[in-house]
């Protein structure tokens, strides 16, 4: 039986990457992920690992394209901020083909903006951030033992898939304090031969290398590229629902909105409505498969979200008119209360016609 | 090769370079290969390619290689050496790479004392981009962006980075040579050596700046373009060592 | 005795080879190779020292020094 601890989420995801066999690590102090880069510069010569603090996030990435190239597990985290220097790396990243694990604790923004919890880095983290047809593989964790789960599955993804894998996780989950505890993720360490450590006896060099000057081979790296990216969308997407089953208004939420619309469904039912919430747990590749199937029962969904409106664009997508698709989002690191979502739910109950 | 007294090193490629005729890449490539095979490590070295005409150099070398975003060669070869510390790691950058984009990567490599050596290729210009000026163009050279010279109250002056990174205390070896005529070369190629042998000792940073031609965007033959690199180039980055490990120092 | 081989193929006709030479039997030949330049060439290799400044002077290593 696993023990359980009490830890900081931004600590429980470092910790989580070294149960995971990671042993290098490169980032950058940026506010609320500090005590990540911290943590890891405790834990990791106790496990002699590689810490280092580089000079920039822009310089952490490319540390983790060096070591990634190597064929080691390797992680940075930051946030939204760092995270935006960060877009060249992971593309270079994704078209070497590299596995690696980006955490980003979203912060307000555009900009320097604020310190506390965002969810406005959704489109920079699923539509692509940097330049290029390419993918992040992106986990939304919404408690601190998901932190800790999605960390480890990031590694097994990365290496399977040869491609960045990033944890979205927000200012609120990255301070908050949870119970954890800590299980081996399911897949084994995969071989590299790709990798460039040095030859070694090895008869042709590995090169790590993202250019292809010709537009025929450039295209089929792409093609190639497209392949695996179909592959994953059709095997990893994941999500959560609940009271789906009987629901005419359906929330949809991720991280530390989904437990705020958590409560607030709580208090709906209670009061006879029928309410139900679909929790997407990654966001690349998207869960398209449940919105297709529960807007055929459903009368209209509430998208809530700590920003604009980016989540909702692809809900519609996957709601593809069938049902209305309505939003209610806070900015600028304003966090809803439950009661103000349940407010929403009323009003969208009324408006929508869900009853 | 027991019948030849000059041939192709190991550490090199039996492939066309892609590169202008008389331009001194080819030079600088070989002598790094030849002293990979000297020192008979090239099977753990790992190389780390720039941006740059040179960002081909990882379909050159016979080793393991990496093709870095620009000016990011440095931190690339942080995240490699720490990683692998017993392989033998260098990087090869321009002068637009190395003394523009790339300063920060550059600067705290130094700093930090990695255990890397970067050969460091300075041209006074932007070659693969078609001639445009670089941090370490002269005053009134003509290039594609200072089409009337380049001019100190406008563009600053140019940069000596060997110079600057030998003040840092990470900075185990720090040389200027040329490869413009047999003797610069015979030099060019003993400190390249040097670095590599200093990087074997497990000692920090060493880093080779190489004067070079560009005679295309330079606009002149190859011949005229090692004279003006002997006047004007020379004259302005002095060769020299200048920082030394402790011991040679002695 | 020594003398310079030439992968005229390789040769960009760059020039540099033809200046080094301390005997002067280094010089452009009249022929073009296949991507249209004319290769370096050795006029007389009874007058080779094996010095290999040709060779090292290339930039496509055009030159090996042979026995």
């Amino acid at each position: 039986m696993a023990e359980k601890i009490l830890m900081k989420g931004n600590e429980a995801i470092g910790e989580a990457a070294i149960v995971a066999g990671c042993r290098h690590y490169f980032g950058y102090p940026i506010t609320p992920q500090t005590e990540l880069t911290e943590y890891m510069a405790k834990r990791m010569p106790q496990v002699q690992g590689v810490f280092l603090q580089a000079e920039s996030e822009v310089a952490a990435i490319n540390m983790v394209y060096g070591a990634a190239g190597t064929g080691v597990r390797v992680m940075t985290s930051s946030s939204s901020p760092g995270i935006s220097l960060k877009q060249e790396g992971i593309s270079y990243i994704a078209g070497a083909e590299l596995p690696c694990v980006i955490v980003n604790i979203m912060r307000g923004g555009p900009g320097l903006g604020g310190i506390q919890p965002g969810q406005a880095d959704y489109f920079q983290a699923v539509k692509g951030g940097g330049h290029g047809d390419y993918r992040n593989i992106v986990l939304a964790p919404n408690s601190v033992q998901e932190l800790v789960d999605m960390t480890i599955q990031a590694f097994d993804l990365a290496e399977h898939y040869r491609n960045p894998v990033m944890l979205l996780g927000d200012g609120a989950l990255g301070q908050m304090m949870e119970p954890v505890e800590f299980k081996i993720g399911d897949m084994a360490p995969m071989a590299k031969p790709w990798a460039a450590n040095g030859m070694r006896g090895r008869k042709e060099p590995n090169i790590i290398n993202s250019l292809h000057l010709q537009p025929e081979k450039l295209e089929q790296h792409n093609i190639h590229l497209q392949e695996k990216y179909a592959v994953i969308q059709a095997n990893e997407a994941r999500w959560e629902e609940l009271h789906t089953d009987d629901a005419d208004l359906i929330l949809v939420a991720y991280g530390i909105t989904s437990r705020i619309a958590r409560t607030a469904m709580e208090k709906a039912r209670s009061e006879g409505l029928k309410v139900g919430m679909l929790r997407p747990q990654t966001l690349w590749p998207f869960p398209e498969a449940p919105f297709q199937r529960l807007s055929d029962n459903a009368k209209a969904f509430l998208v809530l979200e700590l920003s604009a409106g980016q989540m909702v664009e692809d809900v519609r997508l996957a709601v593809n008119g069938k049902k209305p698709v309505a939003f209610y989002g806070r900015t600028g690191g304003m966090m809803p209360s439950p009661k103000s979502v349940y407010e929403q739910i009323v009003k969208t109950v009324q408006e929508k016609g869900g009853k | 090769m027991a019948d030849k007294i000059f041939a192709r090193p190991q550490a090199l490629k039996d492939v066309a370079f892609h590169y202008c005729p008389g331009c001194h890449h080819g030079i600088i490539h070989r002598l790094v290969a030849e002293v990979l095979d000297e020192l008979g490590i090239t099977d753990k070295t790992i190389g780390v390619a720039p941006v740059g005409c040179s960002v081909l150099a990882y379909e050159y070398f016979n080793c393991d290689m990496f093709e870095a975003a620009h000016g990011r060669a440095p931190a690339v070869a942080t995240g490699v050496k720490r990683s692998q510390p017993d392989a033998v790691v260098f990087t090869y950058q321009g002068d637009g790479d190395l003394a523009a984009i790339g300063t920060a990567e550059i600067v705290h490599a130094a700093a930090r004392g990695e255990r890397i050596t970067t050969i460091f290729v300075n041209n006074a210009i932007y070659g693969m981009t078609g001639g445009q000026m670089a941090p370490t163009s002269l005053i009134d050279q003509v290039t594609n962006t200072s089409p009337y010279g380049r001019k100190a109250e406008t563009a600053g002056m140019p940069i000596r980075m060997s110079e600057m990174l030998a003040t840092l205390d990470g900075a185990k070896f720090i040389t200027r040579v040329a490869v413009n005529n047999p003797g610069n070369m015979a030099k060019a190629k003993a400190a390249i050596k040097k670095a590599f042998e200093i990087q074997l000792q497990g000692d920090g940073f060493t880093m080779v700046e190489v004067l070079s031609t560009c005679p295309t965007n330079w606009g002149m033959t190859p011949i005229e373009a090692a004279g003006w690199l002997e006047k004007q180039l020379i004259t302005y980055y002095p060769l020299g060592q200048f920082k030394v490990p402790e011991e040679v120092a002695k | 005795m020594p003398r310079p081989v030439f992968n005229e193929e390789r040769c960009k006709g760059c020039e540099l080879c033809t200046v080094v030479c301390p005997k002067k039997i280094v010089v452009i030949s009249n022929r073009f190779n296949s991507k249209g330049y004319r290769p370096a060439t050795c006029i007389d290799e009874t007058k080779c020292i094996g010095c290999a400044l040709c060779a090292k002077t290339c930039p496509d290593v055009v030159i090996e020094i042979h026995k």
